[in-house]
């Protein structure tokens, strides 16, 4: 009788599993990381251009985990009733959602500063966009290098 | 449940900026754990912080899941009169703790 030959032989599949691999570590995740990164900010400033400044984040430059990380945000205004910050949005690229928190300022607010502790899933930049009351974006980022990420430990 | 813990001067000068911290029990569950048998553990989040200054919302915050369990969240308020701070946690269910302290405005 004639023998068949499998339809998937030990080599074909051993190629599969190593192309796997390789797509799994290539910057190809990033990129669909940085293209969620880009809806959340569509969905929350539109297309309105965003300008590197002004925004300075404090993170440590090594986490020994994500559970909790210590982030400060820091927004150069003078904040008075003319010249103020609206709200501010913390973005993560690698987080499962990337939108970490937004908060809100008012020129009674004095100082446009913002301290809180956020999960990260891993070494990334997390990124922070301002808005002021005249409707002008500004962003910073800041890159942590994270050890033991939140999902995993949690 | 919350236990809340705030840090505001008691007294400040007129237009003095004091930090203010502000802190609530709660494990902020994200909803991406499993348990040990596998099943996720539902979402269980704050989604909403609030500073009110006699009355008037001065600082507020969105929380989603990256915020890390039991938040801690410090700002800055300008001292212009004397008044309550008041601090509300909302939870995605609708429920809400609150908290004030005075702050003396000379």
């Amino acid at each position: 009788m004639h023998k068949t030959p499998p339809i998937l032989s030990r080599r074909d599949l051993l190629s599969v599993g190593v192309g796997a691999v390789i797509v799994s570590a290539s910057p190809l995740r990033s990129f669909a990381a940085q293209a969620d990164l880009d809806r959340a900010q569509k969905e929350l400033f539109g297309d309105r251009p965003v300008t590197e400044g002004r925004v300075a984040l404090t993170l440590p430059p090594i986490a020994e985990n994500g559970y909790s990380v210590p982030l400060s945000v820091d927004i150069e205004s003078p904040m008075t009733d003319q010249d103020y910050v609206k709200r501010v949005a913390i973005l993560s690229p690698r987080n499962p959602l990337p939108l970490i928190a937004q908060f809100q300022f008012t020129p009674q607010s004095g100082r446009a500063r913002v301290d809180a502790r956020i999960r990260m899933s891993g070494t990334q930049s997390i990124q922070a966009i301002a808005e002021m009351n005249d409707g002008s974006l500004w962003s910073g980022s800041r890159e942590t290098v994270v050890t033991l990420a939140a999902c995993v430990v949690l | 449940m919350a236990s809340i813990r705030l840090a505001v001067p008691e007294t400040a000068r007129v237009d003095e900026i004091v930090e203010v911290k502000a802190l609530i029990r709660h494990p902020m569950e994200s909803g991406h754990r499993r348990g040990s048998r596998g099943e996720v553990i539902p979402r269980d989040i704050i989604t909403r912080f609030e500073c009110r200054y006699a009355g008037a919302l001065v600082f507020a915050g969105d929380f989603h899941p990256g915020i890390a369990a039991n938040p801690l969240i410090t700002f800055h308020v300008r001292a212009t009169r004397s008044g309550d701070l008041e601090f509300t946690w909302t939870d995605q269910h609708g429920e809400s703790w609150s908290e004030s302290a005075t702050l003396t405005v000379t």
